[in-house]
């Protein structure tokens, strides 16, 4: 069974064919409920938008998802095994790699620097800068990310830069999944569009499943094949995105935003 | 994937990068600017050497004063700041070495003179004190969650009160059995600046040229993102918790073989305070993510320098601490410019 996107190719939807599920997942904080019963699936090349309100939990599922912290109940499958991941380190040893929010660049390091970051090529005990350089370089160009150079410090880099030069580190490790935490946020609407250029230009690739998390709903229907809305710590909503429209999800959020409102209102 | 390469992220039209470009005129400037805190330390160093010169003539420039000057007042302070830089670099601070200084002799001692244990062996267990005195500070600081001022003014005060109770403030002769391995260590006047100046290069070059270094950078710059960029952030503030230790051990057992006693005065607050001024005049801000070893070092130099030279121009010590803490201040303030700065540069 495949479905057809909207850029013309075909996407499976075949679970066994899933690169990514997670079933049953729930995180608790103490006595708060982060995410109370969340399944996702991400099909191999597939671009799944995960969207909703600030406080949902699409943060607290990607930390999940990328080794960061574990879930407090539930199954997470790779490729149909199940794994639990015991670190960033160890996730990204199984091709997942993430785009936080806040981005994990050190301003203090350079872009090759940050690029490399705790992947440094080592001829111990020293660091080799040299090839670094370099290979950060090619691979900027490749990507055709542009920075004044690779050995500035990001401090002195614009949001966007900054931002273009966290997704571009992330790429370079060749991820089999790639999440990203509002890729958008820190950008402006040219910059925004050549993000999603790359995205766009990874997906025709086919070597790699994404994860996009984001609460501005039109940039995100032009690049996913699929959407999951995400309410209150479960998923309310699955759809393709050419069944969907910007519309049906702001009305859902807002519905859901009133319905919070006059519960609390009732309440007091 | 050459056919993409001409798809822009980032400024829209910005010149085509370059050996020659724009970006490298940039990096020769910020690399100006990142020096320039060293450059500034080494200058007023040069300027205060060359004032007591003059002002002082030979008995500034005699080889017993030679001696103090570097012996006495740089190396402890040099070395002592090295581990400072490191731990002010990931946002922590170590207040307990001074008092490892102090300890690490009278252990040794003990284990020779009370428990008879091998000269060499004593000598290790010393320096093991040093790590061990970390590694409490770190599991404070990491795992309790107690900041690192706090741990290491309670672990400072517990060493200062076993030294003062298990050596009953006396002074003790060092031991016949480690004599021999004085010579080694320190068989020449100059020994101590010779050691700061050689484990200096050493920790510059593991400060910027290796994983440790630059991971210790990340955890002060921005701790989450290290985090989840998978550094191991809790190993590395543990690490410069012992290795901080360790050089409190090693400038104790040096400063025993110098002086050539065990001292219940020797180290205390006032080292590791000359520490971390060396370090913070060097352009070590407690901000986390910057610091400069060599900037350590010369702020120790600065420090020494006054510190050796004004009872010799006739001038009282006692201001001595007004000039120390003025160049605190200032260079407090020009780090704080400094970074307002740099973020000024960040559009």
């Amino acid at each position: 069974m495949t479905a057809t996107t909207p850029g013309g190719q075909t996407a499976p939807v075949n679970p066994d064919g899933d690169v990514l599920r997670c079933e049953h997942i729930a995180k608790n904080y103490g006595a708060v409920t982060a995410l109370t019963d969340v399944n996702v699936r991400l099909g191999r090349g597939e671009v799944l938008g995960l969207i909703g309100d600030n406080g949902a939990g699409k943060s607290t599922l990607l930390k999940i998802l990328c080794g960061f912290q574990p879930p407090s109940t539930g199954r997470i499958f790779l490729d149909g095994q199940q794994v639990t991941f015991k670190s960033v380190d160890h996730a990204r040893s199984l091709g997942i790699d993430a785009v936080y929010q806040d981005l994990a660049l050190i301003n203090q390091l350079t872009v090759f620097q940050n690029m490399f970051l705790n992947r440094e090529k080592v001829r111990w005990p020293l660091v080799r800068n040299g090839a670094m350089r370099k290979e950060a370089r090619e691979h900027l160009d490749e990507m055709g990310v542009q920075v004044p150079s690779v050995n500035v410090p990001v401090a002195m880099l614009s949001g966007g830069q900054r931002q273009a030069v966290a997704v571009a580190r992330s790429v370079f490790s060749n991820p089999k999944i790639l999440l990203l935490d509002e890729p958008l946020a820190a950008m402006g609407v040219k910059e925004g569009a050549i993000i999603l250029d790359l995205i766009t230009r990874l997906k025709h690739e086919g070597n790699v499943s994404v994860i996009i998390i984001a609460h501005n709903y039109a940039h995100v229907l032009e690049v996913c094949d699929r959407i999951n809305l995400i309410q209150g710590g479960r998923i309310t909503l699955d759809k393709r995105t050419s069944e969907t429209s910007a519309e049906e999800l702001t009305e859902l959020v807002v519905a859901e935003y009133r319905r919070a409102l006059e519960e609390r209102q009732r309440s007091s | 994937m050459s056919d993409t390469a001409e798809a822009s992220i980032g400024k829209a039209g910005a010149p085509q990068r370059g050996p020659t470009g724009t970006g490298d005129a940039l990096l020769r400037g910020l690399r100006v600017l990142g020096r320039q805190r060293e450059a500034t330390v080494f200058v007023i160093a040069g300027a205060l050497f060359l004032y007591f010169l003059i002002k002082g003539g030979s008995s500034f420039t005699s080889k017993s004063n030679q001696v103090t000057l570097w012996s006495d007042d740089v190396a402890p302070y040099a070395i002592i700041a090295l581990g400072e830089v490191f731990l002010l670099i990931c946002g922590e601070i170590d207040l307990s070495v001074g008092f490892v200084v102090g300890f690490a002799p009278y252990l040794m001692h003990y284990l020779i003179d009370f428990y008879a244990i091998p000269g060499l062996l004593a000598i290790f267990f010393a320096l093991l004190v040093g790590l061990v005195v970390g590694a409490v500070n770190g599991f404070f600081t990491v795992t309790v969650r107690v900041p690192s001022f706090i741990t290491t003014l309670g672990t400072g005060f517990i060493l200062l009160g076993l030294i003062n109770t298990t050596s009953h403030d006396q002074p003790a002769a060092i031991p016949q059995s480690v004599l021999g391995i004085g010579k080694w260590i320190n068989n020449y006047a100059f020994a101590p600046i010779v050691w700061a100046v050689v484990l200096t290069a050493l920790f510059h070059i593991v400060l910027t040229r290796t994983r440790w270094g630059l991971h210790t950078v990340s955890v002060g710059g921005n701790l989450l993102g290290a985090r989840e960029a998978g550094i191991r952030v809790n190993r590395i503030k543990y690490g410069n918790f012992m290795i901080t230790g360790l050089l409190g051990s090693l400038v104790g057992l040096q400063q025993m073989y110098y002086t050539n006693n065990i001292a219940p005065t020797a180290g205390s607050y006032q080292w590791m305070f000359y520490a971390v001024t060396a370090a913070v005049i060097g352009g070590t801000a407690m901000l986390g993510g910057t610091g400069t070893v060599v900037g350590a070092f010369f702020g120790a130099v600065v420090l020494g320098i006054l510190l050796d030279g004004f009872p010799l121009i006739g001038v009282s010590a006692d201001p001595l601490n007004i000039i120390f803490g003025g160049a605190i201040l200032v260079s407090m303030v020009a780090n704080v410019q400094l970074t307002r700065l740099r973020e000024r540069g960040q559009s």
